[in-house]
């Protein structure tokens, strides 16, 4: 294997892992918060239960998250030299701003995990709320990273190719900035709230019907199913900037070759690196209505880019097809719970059964997402300026941390899920007990 | 005065705090692996309730000095990159499966003894001391290769003086075994202020042994020093150094002195006074290089946008951060602070 590609997948195990403690890191505090407030509001014991025990899912996986992004950020110096000694002085107040974030989110977990004995209830739920702040801002705060390198802009280059100026704020005057933040965070509260509720259905469906559980899966899923529902307003939104300032992902998102107007939006296919794409189904005008709001749009195809320019289209195509497959999905349980609990329905086991089955979606469709993101900015890693075989490391030795990595990660998510299946053991106080303190 | 020396001044800052509060969790888990005797269980139980609430938050320093380097100093951190990739991964290994294990082991599942200790906590546990002894050693080492001379930054790239490792040269092998001691060492200081009876007295005789070993590797590497990287020799004894480390000995000296009278509270503040002489002093010496001899502070520096942004931002920054942190230790070490108090009293 060579370095560039031990490298790319090097980031991508670390990222990806990374990726799901960021997004419960995000959701989690919520979840806890709700359910806390309820048990202040109600007094109902099982909320209180619940707070904690998704508090103890929130510390494991904040510890997870925490130290595997330590690792992120010495593995873009460690992988990518030549690009952080370009971009670190560019990206930098991004980081810089998200270090306060994520420094605020772990002094108050502290408090709110160690602190149920010795703070009043009250002031307990409050040091919960700078975590979920601090936790969303530290996520929209570091896209600014990622989204200069998407559409870079605000530096200037002396003639060997260093730094000379740059605008402190140009991460944040990134036009990818606000719509990938907005996307991205609502991914965050999607993944996690349908990964929690199907936890909550499946002890549902093995029978463990009791308040506690019904309050888990309806606070999981308000959170998961209305941030879905909002999903596919930011999604529309991104596409159209992104067929502004990066026409070659978008068009190796649809595998849309040929520019010109009409473009229809492609369902599914296999496509290849020559324009060829078998199984697909086209809506037509779509694709050209959703970027322009008018059949008469002319999307930019990838034949209009040299070949070492594109990205390569069949995983940008499959992946994004999976994420908006998932997106929509989800929608479609979210709203048949929506009108199950609207109606004061119990829910039936078909229904917990699709709740059971979407749970993994949400985190599907984020790491899909992700994957057409970078993918999609291929071959550059800073889009125009920068390619990414400019970046790597020279060392030679990536092929054999990337194995290490990979094993590390595979070892703590196996162990982390095992410890994460042990909170849930804890099944609520049983029915009667529970319809005795509702009497 | 230029802003790049202002930044690397604050990074300093988040590096002495970091080694003081972060070294101390490592030191945690280093007197974890080695619990002995009677007290054993206590041992470690004191020791997992005074890291619980503040190791993350701790842990932050780092990621601070970090983004300081590669937002003010990226050619520098593209250099060390480079060049200690070996070790950074092994550091990254070390403190993944530290921090990673310290909470696995606190939601393993209970035998009758309490968190933690069942056969799954005890594995995790003995995963946490191991990757707590591990990573100190190879942050001292990290430290030892920058300032021993032996990177060399050119036209041609990064390279190693002389083709072997300079984290493997001897000088920065104790660096990293003065740094394993250091940690140790404060963590028993720390742990002795938190405890009471035998429990203190254990954290005590511990705290000289380390204090023992830190004298001892110190005078080891006084003549290496003077012998392998003579630029710091001279930074450290002619330089600007000299009036912070002649009061950083002190403390040293004064720190173990009250250790062995039992003042618990002056033995940690002169601990925390001897770790950030030690270091200012050592950035002092090597200054105005980031790496000796290849590049300055200067050469590596951002654009004075970045630096300036760093700057400015932090005053803001730093109020959120301090009252935030008071507030933290206020709850959780607070009740200590009151206990050793009443119990001179």
């Amino acid at each position: 294997m060579d370095v560039l590609t031990a490298a790319r997948l090097q980031m991508e195990v670390s990222l990806g892992f990374h990726m799901f403690f960021a997004a419960l890191g995000i959701g989690m505090p919520l979840l806890m918060l709700i359910a806390e407030w309820r048990w202040l509001r109600t007094g109902r014991e099982h909320y209180r239960d619940l707070a904690k025990t998704w508090g103890k899912a929130t510390a494991l996986t904040f510890a997870v998250g925490a130290v595997s992004g330590t690792a992120l950020a010495f593995e873009l110096g460690l992988l990518w030299p030549s690009f952080m000694a370009l971009a670190g002085g560019v990206i930098g107040p991004a980081f810089a701003l998200e270090g306060y974030a994520f420094f605020i989110e772990a002094i108050f977990l502290g408090l709110y995990l160690y602190g149920w004995d010795r703070l009043s209830p009250r002031a307990h739920w409050w040091t919960g709320v700078p975590v979920a702040v601090s936790g969303m801002m530290s996520g929209v705060l570091v896209l600014a990273a990622n989204a200069w390198m998407q559409a870079p802009g605000g530096f200037e280059l002396a003639a060997d190719g260093t730094l000379a100026g740059s605008d402190p704020l140009a991460p944040f005057r990134s036009p990818a900035w606000l719509h990938m933040a907005l996307h991205s965070t609502l991914s965050c509260y999607i993944a996690t709230g349908f990964a929690v509720a199907g936890v909550y259905a499946a002890g549902m469906l093995r029978g463990r019907r009791n308040a506690y559980h019904r309050a888990a899966l309806g606070i999981a899923l308000a959170v998961g199913g209305v941030t879905a529902v909002l999903q596919p307003l930011s999604g529309d939104w991104s596409a159209r900037e992104v067929a502004k300032y990066q026409p070659a992902k978008l068009a190796a998102a649809e595998a849309h070759f040929e520019t010109s107007s009409h473009v229809p939006l492609m369902i599914g296919g296999i496509p290849d690196e020559d324009g060829n794409v078998r199984f697909a189904l086209h809506i037509p005008n779509a694709l050209s209505i959703m970027v322009g709001r008018s059949p008469e749009t002319v999307i930019t195809g990838l034949n209009d880019f040299p070949r070492d320019e594109r990205p390569p289209v069949a995983i940008t195509h499959i992946a994004f097809q999976i994420m908006v497959a998932a997106g929509f999905a989800m929608i479609f349980v979210a709203l048949w719970f929506g009108w199950a609990r609207w109606r004061r329905r119990p829910e039936d086991r078909v229904l917990l059964a699709m709740v059971l089955a979407a749970s993994p979606l949400g985190f599907i469709a984020l790491q899909a997402g992700w994957i057409v993101s970078e993918v999609g900015r291929q071959p550059w890693v800073i889009y125009g300026i920068m390619r990414t075989s400019d970046g790597v490391t020279p060392q030679a030795g990536v092929p054999a941390t990337l194995f290490g990595f990979t094993v590390l990660y595979l070892f703590l998510g196996v162990a982390l899920v095992a410890l994460l299946r042990g909170l849930t053991h804890y099944s609520g106080p049983t029915a009667t007990e529970e319809d005795a303190h509702a009497a | 005065m230029q802003p790049e020396l202002l930044v690397a001044g604050l990074g300093i800052v988040a590096l002495v705090t970091y080694a003081v509060l972060g070294g101390a969790d490592f030191g945690g888990g280093i007197w974890d692996l080695f619990a002995t005797g009677p007290r054993r269980d206590a041992q470690r139980d004191a020791i997992a309730h005074a890291m619980g609430p503040v190791w993350e938050a701790n842990h932050v320093w780092l990621i601070f000095v970090i983004v300081i380097i590669f937002s003010a100093f990226p050619a520098a951190y593209a250099a060390l990159s480079i060049a200690l990739f070996v070790p950074f991964h092994l550091v990254l290994l070390g403190i993944i499966l530290r921090g990673a294990a310290f909470v696995f082991r606190a939601y393993s599942p209970q035998s009758a003894r309490g968190a933690g200790s069942g056969p799954a906590g005890r594995r995790w546990g003995a995963v946490f001391g191991t990757a707590s002894v591990i990573t100190p050693v190879l942050l001292g080492m990290c430290l030892g290769a920058v300032s021993s001379g032996g990177i060399r930054v050119d036209e041609g790239g990064v390279s190693f003086a002389g083709g072997v490792p300079a984290w493997l040269e001897p000088l920065s092998l104790f660096m990293g075994a003065l740094a394993l001691s250091l940690c140790a060492y404060l963590a028993a200081v720390f742990l002795a202020n938190e405890t009471d009876g035998d429990l203190r007295e254990d954290f005590r005789t511990r705290a000289l042994l380390a204090g023992t070993a830190v004298v001892a590797l110190s005078a080891i590497l006084l003549p290496l020093v003077r012998r392998d990287a003579p630029h710091l020799w001279t930074g450290l004894t002619a330089g600007a150094a000299t009036p912070i480390l002649v009061p950083g000995v002190i403390a040293a000296l004064l720190s173990g002195w009250w250790l062995r009278q039992r003042r618990y509270r002056l033995a940690r503040a002169s601990a925390v006074v001897q770790i950030a002489c030690l270091l200012a002093g050592w950035a002092l010496a090597q200054s105005p290089y980031i790496i000796y001899p290849g590049l300055t502070l200067e050469q590596a520096a951002a654009p004075r946008s970045t630096l300036l942004f760093i700057l400015w931002t932090t005053p803001a920054g730093m109020a959120l951060l301090i009252p935030s942190l008071w507030y933290l230790f206020r709850v959780f070490k607070g009740e200590h602070l009151a206990l050793t108090e009443s119990a001179r009293d």
